[in-house]
């Protein structure tokens, strides 16, 4: 094993790296006025700060009234979805060095989801759709006494779903979502496919024919929008083919 | 001003508030608010696993694991409540597992289970696979799994309201619950929620530290609800700080990782947890491992160009396996720190974490009022109560399983007493002090702000009451936590609206944070002994003799209004084990 050394970190840390940036924010309040504005804000920091950051140096430093929910700050607990120089990411995942701060950065609301104040949505028509699929394990019989048995490969059928933090980051950042509320939307699906494909389960027959549905997954147009705006890495437009695919074979 | 009227009210959707809503809901009407969405919980952060002696993959058992947590805790555990863990921990996985929770499975297809910190075969020998996992996501397959139970059940939440106050009303010289009161976040509203019995699941209050793995909301909301109301608060000087932080940002970094093989070194390489820990090594329990980093610092050997911090290497790991076992703490690692751990350590500094004290309760989740008096129809589960089966020194994997196996009774027992009993009146005026709380702060002119106090309260806890203390250490917290309330009295917020005003919500969460910082500092001045997470350089062993037992702090109102705290003390409930020194 080679010594252990850190030049790259050292290095960096070794200078005092604050810079200027401007955050470009997307403002609303309406108990204040009813229409939408751009206010900018420049602040000091560290580039290998996270945009959660900044926006806390706004809130805290400049203006109290600057509002965003958020919690964990490390990308865990799905409070912090927002567009982001037109791309929506978690203000606590993304690096201000990584999206080009020599420019302002452009912060709002993510879409198709009513804005309530500044960065805040209106969450509720999201989870709607989550709760819609039956996000939860059916099984019929007697319950065993110890735990059911899955293999190491079953189990891994639908790991890369279980990953999700029901952020909204994939589902508002979809044309079709945009243009009709009514569907499903990306997360929706994702949710469904992490039961549909556990062996344990026994209700993949319910969900697909809720997502046979015209609200449901044949809206998808394969944009891959979604798999790009999720923070957990999840293939989320992969997960949806293959519950198109399911409903086509019904073989599971 | 709402009121509504329910058997039970749940404040907090994490773990242990789920957990007891799914048992709730089906014997009792309940409502659970919540300030953040059910899913944004903290427990959604937890990585390493949940504790259980299920002997999937060798031989194990509760009474083992019951040692393991009583020692852990340095003997401050009540053995009564910490053997119902262990006992009911088998349940309480397999539970989890059949509501759907996907844990990581042996090639036989049960549960696989892994090392941790503290947990052995036989009283000591040998580390044992005890922990239950789903790669290093456990704490969010949890509260996934619970919130998908409760959309099943159909578990009533009020998202986004925030509990403020307790209500009591004493019946015939009785301290009874009567309910809470709420803010709507959404509109400003306040609710007052009559219930006939209470549970408080509102987590930690991590956020009194700068460096910590807790989130930006564990601000100690129902702890600080209580003590105001004159109820007491156990063993708060306990506070244990994780070995493995990463440097300055303080997100934790699973002790799961060392589980699986990783290797804790100083600037000179040298693998330094085999000299404090010859047996354990690097998963020794972590008051251990965080003093013996902070030793490493101190005598020169930390890395860096400061030495502030050292080195996790799992550079000798196949990188299959840290795909397989820690995908997301590798992850943090690239994202926040532009590291590869494949083939670069990782900086890491000890990290506040978990409070070991809270909100007194017996084994029912049942709140105390003084050392045996029981609140009637106020309960407590998770990280805001205290059992005490953590002790002093709470064993990694405990407290997902705390959740479970405490969140589950209380939910049990507040349904029974809510089927068995009346509504108490609502004292009068209810929303009085929230209301009064709100006003003020609105309207104040006042020339402090909540981010600068907050700042100065999170420095001094830093430096004078965390890995290392010393009476003077204390004081100068104590004096500064003092300055600080005082200024606080002067502070106003920018947002006067009532809409999402989280400006205002921030401030009124600094006031809980500084009350709480008061007892912690008061409790751990007085505590003249090193036992578990609370260690004083001028005391430096532990004292059975004067201070086996329990700290209660209570709040004392002056004739001129101001406040004080009080201390009593509670003995441990000792059955089989008796101390014995610690080594690992
Ligand atoms: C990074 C990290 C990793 C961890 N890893 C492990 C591990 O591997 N194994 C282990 O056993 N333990 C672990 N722990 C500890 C464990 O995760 C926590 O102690 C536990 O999850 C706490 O659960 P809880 O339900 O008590 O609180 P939380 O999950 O924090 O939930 C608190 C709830 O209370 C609500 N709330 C708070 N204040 C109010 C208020 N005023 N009004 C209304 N609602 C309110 C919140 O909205 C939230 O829903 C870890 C902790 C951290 C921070
Ligand atoms: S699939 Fe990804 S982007 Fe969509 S809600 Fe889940 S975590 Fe967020
Ligand atoms: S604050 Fe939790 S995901 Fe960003």
């Amino acid at each position: 094993m080679a010594t252990p050394t850190l030049e790259k970190v050292e290095a960096e840390s070794a200078a005092s790296p604050y810079i200027t940036v401007t955050f470009r924010i997307r403002r609303f309040n309406p108990e204040v006025s009813d229409t939408a504005e751009w206010q900018d804000f420049q602040i000091e920091i560290d580039p290998k700060e996270r945009v959660l950051d900044g926006l806390h140096k706004i809130k805290w430093d400049l203006d109290g009234t600057l509002t965003f929910r958020r919690s964990c700050a490390h990308g865990i607990c799905g409070s912090d979805a927002m567009r982001i120089n037109g791309k929506n990411r978690l203000a606590c995942k993304t690096l201000i060095k990584d999206i080009n701060p020599e420019k302002p950065i452009t912060i709002e609301a993510i879409k198709g989801l009513t804005v309530m104040k500044d960065l805040v949505v209106d969450m509720e028509p999201f989870f709607q759709a989550y709760r819609d699929v039956m996000p939860f394990l059916v099984t019929k019989g007697n319950e065993p006494t110890r735990e059911r048995r899955q293999s190491p490969e079953d189990r891994e059928r639908f790991d890369d779903t279980t990953k999700c933090i029901l952020c909204a980051a994939c589902t508002s950042s979809c044309p079709v979502f945009w243009n009709d509320g009514q569907y499903f939307g990306p997360a929706a699906i994702v949710n469904a496919h992490r039961f549909i494909f556990d062996s344990r389960d026994e209700a993949g027959e319910q969900r697909l024919e809720i997502l046979n549905d015209k609200d449901g997954v044949w809206r998808c147009r394969t944009t891959f929008n979604c798999t790009d705006a999720c923070p957990r890495g999840i293939e989320v437009t992969k997960a949806i083919q293959e519950v198109k695919r399911a409903l086509i074979t019904r073989r599971f | 001003m709402k009121i509504h009227k329910y058997d039970t009210v749940i404040v907090g959707a994490g773990g242990a508030g789920m957990r007891a809503a799914i048992e709730a809901t089906k014997r009792s009407r309940t409502a659970v608010l919540t300030k953040l969405y059910p899913t944004r919980s903290h427990t959604g952060a937890a990585q390493g696993g949940m504790a259980a002696a299920l002997a999937n993959v060798e031989e194990d058992n509760w009474e083992w694991h019951t040692f393991d947590t009583v020692k852990g805790g340095d003997y401050l555990v009540d053995q009564d409540a910490a053997e119902i863990l262990a006992k009911e921990a088998i349940d309480a996985v397999l539970d989890l597992e059949k509501m759907g929770l996907p844990f990581n499975r042996t090639p036989d297809g049960t549960i696989d289970q892994r090392r941790f910190g503290g947990h052995s075969r036989n009283h000591g020998e040998a580390p044992v696979r005890r922990s239950c996992y789903a790669a290093d996501r456990t704490g969010h397959m949890i509260l996934q799994t619970l919130y998908q139970n409760c959309v099943k059940e159909g578990v009533e939440f009020f998202n986004e309201f925030y509990v403020l106050d307790q209500l009591i009303t004493e019946v015939d010289g009785v301290k009874h619950s009567a309910g809470v009161v709420a803010y709507e976040l959404a509109t400003g509203e306040i609710h007052v929620f009559q219930a006939k019995a209470v549970i408080y699941a509102s987590g930690g209050t991590g956020k009194f530290f700068k460096v910590t793995s807790n989130a930006h909301t564990l601000t100690g909301d129902g702890q600080a609800a209580c003590y105001r109301r004159g109820l007491p608060l156990e063993d708060m000087e306990f506070f244990q700080f994780h070995p493995t932080g990463i440097w300055r940002m303080g997100i934790l970094l699973t002790e799961g990782a060392r589980g699986e093989g990783g290797i804790l070194r100083n600037k000179d390489g040298e693998r330094f947890m085999e000299k404090y820990a010859p047996v354990m090594k690097d998963l020794a329990s972590r008051d251990v491992v965080s003093r013996s980093i902070y030793t490493e610092i101190r005598e020169g050997r930390g890395c860096g160009p400061e030495g502030d911090h050292v080195y996790l290497d799992l550079t000798h790991l196949p990188p299959e396996q840290l795909d397989a076992k820690l995908p997301d703490i590798t992850e943090f690692a690239r994202t926040y720190l532009g590291i590869e751990p494949y083939t670069d350590p990782i900086p890491i500094q000890p990290t506040a974490h978990y409070a070991m004290g809270g909100i007194p309760t017996n084994v029912e989740g049942e709140v105390l009022a003084d050392n045996t008096t029981v609140v009637p129809g106020l309960y407590a589960a998770g990280e805001v109560a205290c059992v005490s089966v953590h002790g002093a020194n709470r064993l990694g994997t405990n407290s997902l399983l705390d959740i479970n196996v405490f969140g589950k009774r209380s939910g049990i027992a507040a349904a029974r007493y809510a089927a068995e009993n009346d509504f108490v009146e609502l004292p009068e005026d209810p929303a009085a002090f929230v209301q009064e709380q709100v006003e003020r702060l609105r309207n104040s002119t006042g020339s402090e702000r909540v981010a600068d106090l907050r700042a100065e309260l999170q420095e001094t806890m830093d430096a004078n009451v965390m890995v290392f203390r010393t009476e003077q250490t204390i004081k100068t917290a104590v004096e500064k936590i003092a300055e600080l309330r005082e200024r606080y009295k002067n502070v106003a917020i920018q947002d006067k609206g009532k809409r999402f005003n989280t400006d205002l919500l921030e401030a009124i969460e600094l006031g809980n944070l500084l009350d709480l910082a008061e007892v912690m500092a008061v409790s751990a001045l007085a505590r003249k002994e090193s036992r578990g997470g609370h260690y004083r350089e001028d005391y430096p062993n532990r004292d059975d003799v004067n201070f086996m037992r329990h700290t209660m702090a209570y709040r004392e109102v002056g004739a001129d209004g101001s406040d004080s705290v009080r201390l009593d003390y509670k003995p441990v409930v000792t059955t089989r084990y008796q101390p014995m020194e610690r080594k690992y």
